[in-house]
């Protein structure tokens, strides 16, 4: 399978979504809308429920389902006020002690003139500040897409894991071709310079796990899941955010 | 932290300020006289040096580089620079990134797009760093970052503050993962250095966008710009392809993302040292 084909597996119809995620992995799902400043950015499905017996905060991008939920969620881009409802329920969890689980699968952060309008960097910059030192367990997992800052704003964590046939990129195949070589048919060409698969990143170290798409998918999930918030309730909690700033500050090669 | 001395820095011992235009295909450049490309009116080297890069007619700002920003913001010989030796290696193997980066050294005569180090802005000692438009146009790769971060933890160690000059199309795309990776490590050094009660103050350049906006340029406890800098996530042209739409042309002007309220102030080139030394001094804790 070539990179490219691992795009089209990410993006492909009938994917598992985040709301399958949360509904297979978690129990007693409870959603909780809004950012508290504007509006609810139905891209972004933020909520408690139980790992187990863990009470967890779990936060997931949207694309979904049918025609109109996918025009609802506007195919899991999401807005500033996304990010901000996101990031409020991460200080909630920070609060009572709760860890995050993330889910990422988006295009990109949406690129919109409202969106801009609203501060979609400072949205974004103001989540990667902010989860670098969020006094919690934090995991993210990447389902699907994995789209740039978008992705990145929701997948600043203690873990980053993926599934096999996800994607993670700091651009789409699409817009590298476009932009390098003013020919957006050179895609394949891209995706394989980009090192965008679930293979190249875990050789890059960029993420700690590659989860198997078969039907044992949501157990392993939720065993590693377990395994790992128990280890991690357990630390310091300034031993806990240290490890995460370790985690980013490796990351990037210079001579 | 090892500190780096550049030999031949025009900052150490040369007080003398000296500017040049870049050349680029659209000018009409002699060697005397420059023609401003918005009122066409023509101006001499030194009309165009004594007001720093911007066309004394019609107010239009022209790009100039990290050294030349520097000259006008450090009090004179007071900059001492860090880690100039670092390069970026090609990890990804990235067709064409290699030559590219040839490129961009020889036209910038940078090693990367970004240049850090410690100076005095109007005697009060900082930690600085200032972004290059003519490295890739200050794309930001894992050096870029790499730099940043080890100044921001520099500062945070000897409680200095940082002022940052943002200019940038984004973050790298021939480093893929690595140079988004950037966006996150430099925040939270950027957090920590905050989290010590330690002051950073940024201006946005023309232009400040994506992933540069979307970390270090929008987490400042200052935020100032240069007048019309375009300051924006996504550019007017991916924009334009994502919702079909013209976008107007001032909309992600900094006048308009000030009205917005993501920046402080705009700040005029020529005033930019004063203010900033005047607020370095307003931050400096007061004891009773």
């Amino acid at each position: 399978m070539n990179a490219y084909d691992h795009v089209l597996k990410a993006r492909s119809k009938g994917r598992y979504t985040s709301i399958d995620f949360i509904k297979e992995v978690f129990t007693d799902f409870m959603e909780m809308h809004g950012d508290r400043r504007f509006k609810d950015d139905p891209a972004v499905i933020c909520g408690l429920a139980y790992l187990s017996d863990i009470p967890c905060t779990v936060i997931g991008l949207e694309k979904g389902k049918d025609n109109n939920d996918k025009q609802k969620r506007n195919f899991g881009s999401a807005h500033p006020e996304g990010y901000q409802k996101a990031l409020r329920q991460m200080k909630l969890a920070e609060k009572f002690n709760r860890p995050v689980i993330m889910f990422v699968d988006t295009p990109g952060a949406f690129c919109g003139i409202e969106a801009e309008q609203r501060g979609q960097g400072h949205a974004i910059a103001e989540n990667l500040y902010e989860m670098s030192a969020i006094k919690t367990p934090m995991l993210s997992v990447l389902i699907g897409e994995g789209g740039s800052g978008g992705a990145l704003a929701l997948a600043v964590a203690d873990e980053v894991w993926m599934l096999e046939n996800a994607i993670y990129s700091v651009i789409s195949p699409e817009g590298c071709a476009s932009i390098l070589w003013k020919d957006s048919s050179k895609v394949k060409q891209a995706s394989e310079n980009l090192k965008l698969t679930a293979e190249n990143l875990k050789s890059l170290d960029v993420i700690e796990k590659i989860f198997k798409e078969d039907e044992t998918l949501f157990k392993r999930l939720r065993d590693d899941m377990y395994e790992l918030f128990k280890r991690n309730l357990k630390l310091d909690k300034d031993e806990l955010i240290k490890k995460r700033y370790e985690r980013y500050r490796r990351m990037g090669n210079v001579k | 932290m090892m500190l780096f001395k550049k030999p031949k820095n025009s900052l150490e011992g040369n007080p003398k300020i000296q500017f040049k235009l870049f050349k680029d295909k659209t000018d009409t450049l002699s060697k005397e006289l420059f023609t401003c490309k918005k009122c066409k009116k023509a101006y001499s080297e030194k009309e165009l040096s004594e007001s720093f890069n911007v066309c004394p007619f019609c107010n239009e700002y022209y790009r100039i580089s990290a050294r030349e920003r520097l000259d006008i913001l450090c009090d004179s010989a007071s900059f001492i620079e860090h880690d100039s030796e670092l390069t970026s290696v090609n990890i990804l193997g990235f067709e064409g990134y290699d030559e590219k980066l040839s490129e961009a050294k020889k036209q910038s005569k940078e090693n990367e797009s970004v240049v850090c180090g410690v100076c005095n802005i109007e005697g009060i000692k900082t930690a600085i760093f200032v972004m290059d438009p003519f490295f890739m146009m200050g794309s930001m790769g894992s050096v870029t970052g790499e730099k940043i971060t080890r100044l921001f933890e520099y500062a945070t160690d000897n409680k200095l503050p940082v002022v940052g000059y943002c200019v940038s199309g984004g973050a790298r795309m021939q480093e893929g993962i690595m140079s988004l990776m950037q966006m996150a490590k430099v925040s939270a050094a950027v957090k920590r250095h905050s989290d010590a009660n330690n002051p950073y103050i940024c201006i946005l350049t023309d232009p400040t966008s994506g992933g540069v906006t979307a970390s270090f340029a929008m987490q400042a406890d200052i935020i100032l710009s240069e007048p019309g800098a375009l300051v924006c996530f996504a550019g007017p042209r991916v924009i334009e392809q994502t919702i079909k739409k013209k976008v107007p042309d001032d909309i992600q002007r900094a006048e308009c993302v000030m009205k917005n309220g993501f920046i402080d102030n705009i700040i005029g080139r020529k005033s930019q040292k004063s203010y900033i030394g005047k607020l370095l001094r307003m931050h400096m804790r007061y004891e009773a």
